[in-house]
């Protein structure tokens, strides 16, 4: 059996509150050993000095676009995005075309994944069918055949007598719902938030109100079925306020948020920038204080991607015609590095575990931790190391990121997946 | 002293200093028109395209004209709304016509930061002539240009815009050009035609008609889309003219000598009464004949600058 | 670029005694003031026709029309120029059909301004003829032009700048010579 040796690296594992300089040693695709000055005794010995060693990344949403448009994305470019962002496990969103709301899609995904995805891919499968807010999806099913959540992103279920009847339905497969937050009528016709910028620039806003209703709507619907919810991308302050509330009541909420609700705001939008149209839109300086209190405080549980590829012709148009969505797989890691990180919002231990532990916690994934007889997914990571971020930078098909023209600071230089060393300095290795 | 840029696509980048340069120049264009000839050399050989994805007779009338005046060749490109979804992309069809060598593009659109887009692909001077609910900064021009020559100044005169702010490039651009010139500006309109923090633009927001007019020198009323009423921005016309519609009895409130303007077209009736629109207060037409002055204006500053 | 002055070419006074002389020679060459307008080139050529106009008042006991003629929208060098050069105000409150015309600028050079201001006097009319006034000649011309009553002939170099200075406009009268020096040596 192949053993890899990772040396003398900051072992950072939050499950296990381990922050230490460890050795840690790799037999097939299992973790045999982590300990102080193990013995060389393999045949691949990575050198680790001055690295951060730590549980491989787990992105739980992503749109990895197959079926349907695999012109912006497939299972396989997602999954060498996601590699090359350290990320060793992705869950990808049902809003593909046909959305995966039966058991054939998700085994559409599974097998897919299993031939040419190069991290691990757990399907999310959708709340309702076709994701039109109107009939219940097969939950159990799709339960059965693999999917770890269930979620209409994209889209919002507005009918509450539904969406209340999708949470029992749910709770009956003890599956979460991972909620896309928007009242429908309220950001009708918008296209960034609504304020000053909005105003200025003529275009149609999203109050921040169309999240806020929904996510006081979805977690007094969580307190009366007793399911378990998961809002995703939370943009704004009153979105944290609510979360943190309704946790200390001890309703089943978490919810999770993205690398540029804490780092942009609408001003961002600038001339135009189609590459700072998503949704929600990006908000104000006052929300990302509360973001990044909300991550501090532990309101806020996960950090992911919401890696959204659209092609150029795509995002070079109208503001009002561009696609909503940026790509993130890559950038999620340097961005928490470099915001929250060396900013001092959190530590890194606790930055990591919004990238480990916490969603594999959320999603009941055998993932997010350093242990032996686990699979071994690994992410070595170089906090000095600096890049700039340009089209060249991109592995995704897609470059429609808000952060081109950046530098930043605090990226995956090693990824091991199942064992298997799948990136190494910042190179795709190949099978 | 010229412009900064080769694109003029709206007044809240245009500093104080070359507002009054344009202001500056459309006077002695505007001293042409009394001439038999009205025509000047200044552009000959320029070819100036009209890109019109928004049927908008005046202000490409405007254009026209203002640029035949200046000697400059015209060609027309109307694109009808419905081929912006399906057909060529707006970058693919400025990028055909800059081929064609134009120097000026004429870009009126449906959608904001239209011109914007342009600007970016191409060498062409892109003029803004309207891009959605943002900017139309030649009519911004041309009020300021109006009012200045009625009332000798800019500085320190009361405005009141009245009408739907939320859909208006002509407010946005008039509130930019006022405000840097001097003026105190204020919207008057329902709560649900004014857009969210406008205050912050530096005007005073006002539902009252009545008390918007207190002391003005300036009463601008704009178009009222007569579709808005199906959009549940009003409850009905009637009730829209009923409460904001400018008439003679509300000119009471205003300064004695205050103007009456309006962009155009006229709802007469709606937004504005007949009376008032041919009442000596208004200067209604004045407008659209300053207008190409300050067309023309534009087009010979921005030849300058390339 | 600097300029630096090299020579006083006339002064307060000969600018003076050259402006009436020639006023004479316009009112002999026309035979009397019937007929005659006087329109001076943007910028200084409009207070020299002013000047001429009074003079002729001293003389005829007339008030000669005088009209103002920019030229900017007619030059020939727009599409070369980096910048636009500013407009300023024509105003000719007459009708110059059959009208003679003596048109007024304060240096002839090149003939190009006096070329613009030709092309742009057609628009306004037809007049009878057109003749040309200017106080200083000095030479170098790229068109067929030639001036009808002159100041001074004062041949220049391609190096040098004959600057009229009128006191309506630059606070002063006197005519200088200038010469560019080559960055600053």
């Amino acid at each position: 059996m192949k053993k890899i040796l990772i040396k003398n690296g900051r072992v950072i594992d939050p499950a296990n509150k381990t922050d230490e300089l460890l050795d840690i040693l790799i037999e097939g695709n299992k973790i045999s050993s982590f300990k102080k000055s193990l013995p060389f005794t393999a045949e691949k010995v990575i050198d680790a000095q001055g690295k951060i060693v730590v549980p491989g990344l787990i992105d739980m949403h992503v749109h990895l676009r197959e079926p349907g448009r695999e012109d912006e994305e497939t299972i396989a470019s997602g999954t060498k995005a996601a590699l090359m962002g350290g990320i060793t496990s992705v869950c990808c969103m049902a809003n593909t075309n046909p959305c995966i709301d039966n058991v054939s899609g998700v085994k559409f995904i599974l097998l897919k994944a299993k031939n040419e995805g190069l991290v691990n891919v757990f399907p999310i499968g959708s709340v309702t069918k076709e994701l039109l807010g109107r009939e219940l999806s097969p939950m159990g099913e799709m339960s059965k055949a693999g999917i770890v959540a269930v979620s209409d992103d994209g889209s919002s279920i507005m009918n509450a007598k539904i969406m209340r009847r999708a949470l029992e339905y749910a709770k009956t497969f003890s599956l979460p719902v991972i909620i896309h937050s928007e009242d429908l009528n309220l950001s009708q016709g918008g296209v960034m938030n609504e304020g000053k910028v909005s105003t200025v620039l003529g275009l149609i806003g999203i109050p921040r109100e169309a999240e806020n209703i929904m996510v006081a709507r979805d977690i007094a619907l969580a307190e009366l079925t007793g399911a378990k919810i998961h809002i995703a991308h939370v943009s704004t302050k009153e979105s944290v306020g609510l979360v943190k509330e309704a946790k200390k009541k001890g309703i089943k909420v978490t919810c999770e948020t993205c690398p540029h609700y804490f780092t942009l705001t609408e001003k961002s939008v600038g001339k135009y920038n189609t590459n700072m149209k998503m949704k929600p839109p990006l908000r104000t300086q006052n929300d990302i204080k509360a973001i990044r209190e909300g991550l501090a405080d532990g309101t806020i549980d996960c950090i992911v991607s919401d890696h959204a590829p659209h092609l150029d012709i795509e995002k070079d148009t109208e503001f009002n015609l561009a696609a909503f969505g940026v790509v993130g797989l890559e950038t999620l890691l340097p961005l928490i590095m470099v915001e929250l990180v060396e900013k001092k919002v959190l530590s890194l231990s606790e930055a990591i575990k919004k990238v480990t532990l916490n969603p594999a916690t959320i999603l009941k994934l055998k993932k997010g931790r350093i242990k032996v007889g686990e699979c071994a997914d690994l992410t070595i990571i170089d906090s000095q190391k600096e890049l700039r971020i340009d089209a060249g930078f991109f592995h995704s098909k897609c470059k429609n990121s808000p952060f081109i023209g950046r530098k930043l600071k605090g990226f995956a230089v090693t990824t091991i997946v199942k064992g298997r060393i799948a990136m190494e300095n910042r190179t795709f290795v190949s099978n | 002293m010229k412009l900064k840029n080769k694109d003029l696509l709206g007044l809240e980048n245009l500093d104080k200093k070359e507002v009054q340069l344009i202001l500056d120049t459309a006077g002695p264009f505007k001293d042409l028109f009394t001439r038999s000839i009205k025509k000047v050399p200044a552009l000959r050989g320029r070819t100036v395209v009209l890109l019109f994805y928004e049927p908008s007779t005046r202000t490409k009338n405007s254009f026209e004209l203002a640029a035949k005046r200046l000697s400059a060749d015209t060609l027309n490109v109307s694109v009808s709304t419905s081929s912006v979804v399906k057909g060529e992309s707006l970058i693919d069809t400025v990028k055909t016509i800059e081929a064609m060598k134009a120097d000026f593009v004429i870009i009126r659109h449906g959608m904001a930061g239209a011109a914007e887009i342009v600007s970016r692909e191409i060498k062409s001077s892109v003029i803004n002539a309207g891009d959605g609910a943002h900017e139309h900064p030649t009519q911004g021009l041309l009020d300021l240009f109006t009012i200045r020559e009625k009332k000798g100044k800019i500085k320190g005169l009361k405005v009141t815009i009245i009408g739907d702010v939320l859909h208006s490039r002509v407010a946005r651009s008039n509130i930019w050009g006022l405000k840097k010139m001097g003026a105190e500006v204020r919207v008057c309109a329902p709560a649900t035609l004014i857009p969210k923090e406008i205050e912050s633009m530096g005007v005073e927001v006002f539902y009252d008609l009545n008390k918007s007019l207190k002391d003005v020198d300036v009463i601008y009323t704009l178009r009222i889309q007569l579709e808005r009423q199906k959009g549940q921005l009003l409850s009905s016309l009637r009730e829209y003219t009923e409460f904001y519609g400018i008439t003679k009895e509300r000119l009471k409130y205003a300064k004695e000598d205050c103007l009456v303007m309006h962009p155009g077209p006229m709802n007469r009736g709606v937004e504005i009464s007949g009376e008032v629109a041919d009442g000596n207060r208004s200067v209604i037409l004045e407008q659209v004949t300053n207008g190409i002055a300050i067309r023309m204006a534009v087009l010979y500053l921005l030849a300058g600058n390339k | 670029m600097v300029l630096h002055e090299k020579k006083i070419i006339m002064n307060k006074a000969e600018i003076d005694r050259t402006i009436k002389r020639m006023a004479y020679e316009i009112v002999e060459k026309n035979y009397g003031v019937e007929g005659l307008v006087i329109i001076g080139i943007q910028n200084r050529g409009v207070p020299l026709a002013n000047r001429l106009a009074s003079k002729i008042k001293e003389m005829e006991s007339v008030d000669v029309p005088v009209g103002v003629l920019d030229i900017t929208l007619y030059r020939d060098d727009l599409n070369s120029a980096v910048n636009q050069p500013i407009v300023r105000e024509t105003k000719i409150p007459f009708n110059i059909d059959r009208k003679k015309i003596v048109l007024v600028d304060d240096v002839l050079f090149t003939g190009r301004t006096v070329r613009a201001a030709l092309d742009e006097l057609i628009d306004f009319g037809r007049p009878k003829l057109i003749r040309l006034a200017v106080l200083i000649d000095r030479g170098n011309r790229e068109f067929p032009i030639q001036p009808d009553f002159v100041g001074k002939v004062f041949p220049a170099s391609s190096k040098e700048l004959v600057c009229v200075e009128l006191k309506e406009v630059d606070k002063t009268d006197r005519v200088v010579l200038k010469e560019i020096e080559e960055n600053g040596k």
